[in-house]
């Protein structure tokens, strides 16, 4: 098992800092230094710092570029000028999500994707057969800085959804104002060779490292999927509650007629937010029914303890009609259910 | 890791306290430092039977729930209830405030396939 696992460049310095690490994606990844919960506070409150690297980056550039992209993710690339980032959703004919990712335009004919760990193959090969891609994610690292003291360590001088490339302590980075936690923060994108240097140097100026386990809380309070979990092959952006990624009128694009009638006919379920609302509860987890007076309505996606709130969230699919914010409706724990309501998303924003 | 010596394990780390025909049973520092971040114990209520080496209460760390198995065979006779509103207490304290539940033993020779001190502590490697 352990050999069959990927390792990032950052692996040893992982192991070095007595990070308990797990399987994900394919990858042996730290799920946490010192605690999840010290570490998304962290994040919160200071900053941040997450090795990314086993996430994948593609480059698919020419001069047919943008028309490509703009038949296979659902969001327009023609609204995306360089420098800019813009999230996007990869569709099969069904509707159902692929995967889905951050584009950059780095230059007028020139697309740098980052793509999910778990689907590099499956999208490297979905994107080739309409695209001509080329997969960086072998050579390439990429680190994570997140929280509101991020800019004090790195100010590339960026606006938000903005990318550059750029040296950062002297090595030549892509870097952009983007991130998966709610906070402010930096995305970084190095060579495998410069990957310790900057993790050291980003730790040396008061980034405390931060595994998988805080990343999952912290997007989740965000109320930002998961592919895999809150979003499938199986579901749609629209019953995602993405619809605002999608863009109708720029032509055609794979699964844009299951995505109209989604949208003229309303999906039959909704992902949504949810709180408990009991004092003191088991937090919700992956798989547990949800209920609408006792009668099954969906399954919880994602769930947690949320660290920031002190109360369990979780994202999960409901049928369309219980989806309304302040539904009251009931997660069913190890065969006992308890009370919870459905909640605006996200569930936690900055500064709040 | 502490593992204390007037105690006897289990390998799915849970620690006993012997009283008599009473044994108190909570889980392990190792276990605690592993799990990291509890926020919810859910216990066995007073009354119940339960059997050595199956799963008798859950422990939520902020990741994942994990089981927690009677290391003895026995009925509930009490649970620290003050778990329910600071589970936490399994974390800073998991051999003293962080006790779970107490078991009146009814196969006292079954003490015996418990790990001591020693080995528990070869077994998690200490």
């Amino acid at each position: 098992m352990q050999n069959s696992l990927q390792q990032t460049p950052l692996h040893a310095a992982h192991v070095a800092l007595g990070a308990k690490m797990v399987p994900f994606g394919g990858w042996d990844m730290p799920v946490q230094y010192t605690g999840i919960l010290n570490e998304h506070l962290a994040v919160r409150q200071h900053v941040g710092l997450f090795d990314i690297s086993h996430m994948g980056e593609f480059v698919v550039a020419g001069p047919t570029a943008a028309a490509a992209l703009n038949r296979l993710f659902t969001n327009d690339v023609r609204k995306v000028a360089v420098g800019q980032a813009q999230y996007t959703l990869m569709c099969n004919a069904a509707g159902g999500i692929l995967d889905d990712l951050i584009l950059y335009r780095v230059e007028p004919s020139v697309f740098l994707l980052i793509v999910n760990a778990g689907n590099i193959a499956t999208d490297f090969a979905w994107i080739g057969q309409h695209a001509v891609v080329s997969n960086q994610s072998a050579q390439t690292a990429a680190l994570a800085l997140q929280g509101p003291h991020a800019r004090q360590l790195l100010d590339p001088g960026l606006a938000p959804f903005h990318v550059a490339r750029q040296p950062v302590f002297g090595k030549t980075c892509w870097v952009a104002r983007t991130g998966y936690t709610g906070e402010d923060g930096y995305e970084i994108l190095c060579d495998n060779t410069d990957a310790d240097f900057l993790w050291t140097e980003l730790l040396k100026r008061g980034a405390q490292p931060c595994g998988l386990g805080a990343r999952d809380t912290l997007r989740l309070e965000a109320g930002l999927p998961l592919h895999g979990h809150d979003i499938t092959d199986t579901t749609t952006p629209v019953e995602a509650g993405l619809s605002r990624f999608i863009s109708f009128d720029k032509g055609d694009f794979i699964g844009r007629d299951v995505l109209l009638q989604h949208r003229d006919h309303g999906p039959a379920r909704k992902l949504v937010a949810f709180r408990m609302t009991a004092a003191k509860c088991p937090p919700p987890r992956q798989h547990y029914p949800i209920l609408d007076g006792g009668r099954k309505i969906g399954e919880v996606t994602s769930g947690t303890q949320s660290p920031t709130l002190g109360y369990g969230i979780g994202l999960g699919y409901v049928e369309a009609g219980s989806a309304a914010v302040e539904t009251k409706i009931e997660i069913a724990v190890r065969g006992k259910l308890f009370p919870a309501s459905i909640a605006k998303k996200p569930l936690y924003k900055r500064g709040s | 890791m502490s593992v204390p010596n007037n105690l006897k394990y289990a390998k799915s780390h849970e620690w006993v306290r012997v009283e008599g025909n009473t044994a108190v049973i909570g889980i392990s520092d190792h276990a605690q430092h592993e799990l990291t971040d509890i926020v919810y114990v859910e216990l066995p209520p007073v009354g119940d039977r339960v059997e050595a080496g199956k799963e008798c209460a859950v422990v939520e760390s902020v990741k994942a729930a994990s089981d927690i198995y009677a290391p003895v065979t026995g009925d509930i006779v009490e649970v620290n209830e003050e778990l329910s509103r600071t589970p936490e207490l399994v974390n800073q304290d998991p051999y003293g405030k962080g006790w779970m539940f107490k078991v009146q033993m009814s196969d006292l020779p079954e003490l015996g396939e418990l790990l001591s001190p020693a080995d528990y502590a070869a077994h998690i490697g200490a």
